[in-house]
């Protein structure tokens, strides 16, 4: 779809819209995201974020990382805020009180803005039809407030909500497929990236920027402090997620999947496809898992995991 | 005398504020149908589906978002309007917050109506009241004439830079929302005049440059960000200050508006009724006022000095107007349609009294709680409380400080 090309040269060379200075902890995935995505813009660009820690770490006052304009209203409201923005544009282009002849309009919101608090505005938005790039930057809790489960939150993870108890491992539920969710919305255009496979994260941002309509973009992105992993190795656990098929690289223009080309290696060579068991050790929220007495829960995750995945073959044409 | 011709037209009160808003060249309107403000959004899309306004209609899928994409439309420079009642205003609790926060002047018509539990569609004004504290102006409308013309006011006033603030402008559900009225409407020409093309203000941005305050591509802006304790406190008493400008720009926007029209509304800020002589005298918001004003009429007939304040504006309080109307009465009773649980009295009563708190020759004040989820308040009903009053206008003394009117004991 995207006819933009370039060189590793010369995307390090584009402006940095999201600029360093900012808050964001070492190891932070979603401040990777939201620079390479910020660098994908093709031009005026007008963002707003919902509540979170990308909101708080950007912006505390009279300092900002934007070199563009951008809102933050509250927690529930990114997909409202684009949706105003969006409108307001239209509108006063149309009576001539605006020069841009078209401005991008992105929002940013976590898993809990999105999974959870701001699915409604979301949906309501999407099927408004609003023409907005909406990034969901997840990183499977609720980090900002201290490592709380959200929707997003993986089955037998460890979170403050979801603690790895005496009777209970975790979280015992799965994470709501809400990209899925997204393309049964209809809209032109949903894909999944990972900061690991960042040429790829950043053409289908600027995929989603230049699509007519609504575009969601859900970026796979670590939290060290919340995952309990190391911080030098966000980027290794994302390449993992793609790897182990937890967290596969797939996008669906008018609602036709296609995997990716680091996914499509697996489902072409099978034998590539690694066990969960590896990405798992990685993170110590997922440590309780290794006791003998939760097996069974790393074979349900391994379960679930192969299961997704043959449901996304199947919808690629694949399997 | 009005300076330009008016059309007589039948409008209720929902059909006023809709005709209002189209004159007014809004940009956005974001909104989502409650009853009973869904006359509304109904008469808007009919005139948006017909192309006989140049809005953008965006039917959302809740009030929360209703706010919110105001907030964001006029955060972009854009004429932003809005209406809802009741659990639908309850719901945008959060955002109205954040939209004086943000100092986002959006317009909303409150089609006040009571809050559940138990569910009731009716009148009362616990809706608004609860909104209090948000740094909404508050204006409420005794009649659909006045509904229509705070309307065109409250662009005004709202997007006055010395103000940027949201503005309510309340009218009582089904008494006015949908009962037809004779109301004079300006040309629409006289109101875009009148309201002219939203300004933006200069505002230091992070760089310190003076830009534009609004999302503009040429001049970056961080609108909302992290205030903690260093500036939060500032931002907040800067919102105190044009609150208390405002009590200014009400009244003068009121007079120019009265200028053109013909109309007005004591001085935008309070309506005395027959009170500058009176002995007694209730308070009051909204339509209510219609009924207190037969009353008034009446007692006066019969050589009783009765008088009416009406407050028009609750948000800012007018504390020297209701000191100078009321000071020196042998008796006031504030009437509220709404209740301010535990709280010792309805909260326009809390206001009334506290501003009166200060002044050497303060009248005695009751507080009457009538009218709850639409409970008819008669003519009867009015009588009985300046009958209350000439008691204690006589002992000086209150029986009974809080009562409630018009139901089963």
């Amino acid at each position: 779809m995207t006819e933009w090309k370039f060189t590793a040269k010369e995307f390090a060379q584009t402006p940095e819209l999201f600029a360093s200075g900012h808050r964001a902890c070492a190891g932070c995935g979603p401040a990777v995201a939201l620079r390479l995505i910020m660098k994908a813009a093709r031009g005026p660009i007008i963002a707003t974020n919902s509540t979170g820690c990308m909101e708080v770490v950007s912006t505390i006052y009279p300092y900002t990382s934007w070199n563009i304009p951008w809102i933050h209203t509250a927690f529930e409201t990114a997909a409202a805020n684009a949706s105003g923005i969006e409108t307001a544009l239209k509108v006063l282009k149309k009576k001539g009180r605006i020069k841009n002849e078209h401005v991008d309009v992105v929002a940013f919101s976590g898993d809990g803005g999105t999974f959870d608090i701001g699915i409604q505005a979301l949906s309501g938005a999407v099927e408004r039809g609003h023409d907005f790039l909406y990034v969901l930057y997840d990183n499977e809790a609720y980090m900002n407030t201290g490592i709380q489960r959200s929707g997003g939150t993986p089955m037998g993870a460890w979170t403050t909500t979801s603690p790895a108890g005496k009777v209970i491992p975790g979280k015992l539920e799965r994470k709501k497929p809400i990209s899925d969710i997204m393309v049964a919305h209809e809209i032109p255009y949903v894909a999944t990236a990972n900061i690991a496979h960042w040429k790829d994260l950043v053409l289908k941002a600027r995929k989603g920027m230049e699509v007519n309509g609504p575009a969601f973009l859900h970026v796979f992105a670590p939290c060290p402090r919340g995952w309990r992993s190391e911080t030098a190795k966000s980027v290794e656990i994302s390449r993992l997620a793609v790897e182990t098929c937890v967290f596969p690289n797939w996008e669906a223009e008018d609602g036709e999947y296609k995997l990716s080309p680091q996914s499509k290696v697996i489902a072409l060579k099978p034998e590539r496809k690694k066990p969960v068991e590896g990405y798992l050790k990685t993170q110590g929220r997922f440590r309780h898992l290794f006791k003998p007495e939760n097996k069974h829960v790393r074979e349900a995750i391994q379960k679930e995991v192969d299961r997704r995945w043959q449901k996304l073959l199947k919808s690629c044409g694949i399997a | 005398m009005a300076k330009v011709e008016q059309k007589t037209v039948p409008l209720n009160g929902d059909t006023a504020v809709a005709f209002a808003v189209k004159q007014c060249d809004v940009d956005v309107v974001a909104a989502y149908p409650i009853t009973p403000q869904t006359i509304i959004v109904e008469k808007f899309s009919e005139y948006v589906a017909n192309g006989e306004v140049e809005t953008e209609f965006v039917c959302v899928e809740s009030e929360h978002s209703a706010m919110t994409c105001c907030l964001t439309a006029a955060a972009t420079g854009a004429r932003t309007f809005t209406a809802t009642a009741s659990a639908g205003l309850a719901l945008m609790h959060e955002m109205l917050a954040v939209t004086s926060g943000c100092r986002a002047p959006v317009v909303m018509s409150v089609v006040n109506r009571a809050l559940s539990a138990p569910i009731n569609i009716h009148c009362d004004h616990s809706d608004s009241m609860a909104q209090r504290d948000l740094g909404w102006i508050q204006i409420y409308a005794e009649n659909s004439q006045e509904a229509y013309d705070s309307i065109i006011q409250a662009f005004r006033i709202a997007e006055n830079p010395e103000i940027l603030l949201p503005i309510i402008v309340g009218l009582d559900g089904f008494v006015l929302s949908h009962t037809l009225e004779n109301v004079k409407v300006l040309p629409t020409e006289a109101v875009r005049e009148f309201v002219g093309i939203r300004g933006v203000p200069l505002v230091m941005n992070h760089r310190g440059e003076m830009v534009p305050f609004k999302l503009d591509p040429e001049n970056p802006l961080t609108i909302g960000p992290l205030d903690l304790y260093d500036y939060y406190f500032e931002h907040k008493r800067q919102q105190e200050e044009a609150m208390r400008r405002a009590l200014e720009v009400i009244k003068q926007v009121h007079d120019a508006y009265a200028e053109q029209s013909g109309r007005s509304y004591g001085n935008g800020l309070v309506e005395p009724y027959r009170l500058d002589d009176a002995e007694i005298a209730t308070v009051c918001i909204g339509s209510t006022a219609g009924t207190v004003k037969t009353v008034v009429d009446e007692l006066r007939d019969n050589g009783i000095k009765a008088g009416l304040l009406r407050m028009r504006a609750f948000r800012p309080l007018p504390v020297q107007d209701i000191i100078r109307c009321l000071s020196g009465k042998k008796a006031v009773a504030v009437m509220d349609r709404a209740c301010s649980f535990g709280g010792n009295g309805g909260p326009l009563f809390h206001e009334i009294r506290h501003a009166l708190y200060d002044v050497p020759n303060k009248p005695p004040l009751a507080n009457y709680i009538y009218g709850l989820g639409g409970r008819d308040t008669s003519p009867y009903m009015i009588d009985g409380i300046y009958r209350d009053l000439q008691k204690i206008a006589e002992t000086r003394q209150i029986k009974e400080g809080v009562q409630f009117i018009g139901l089963r004991e």
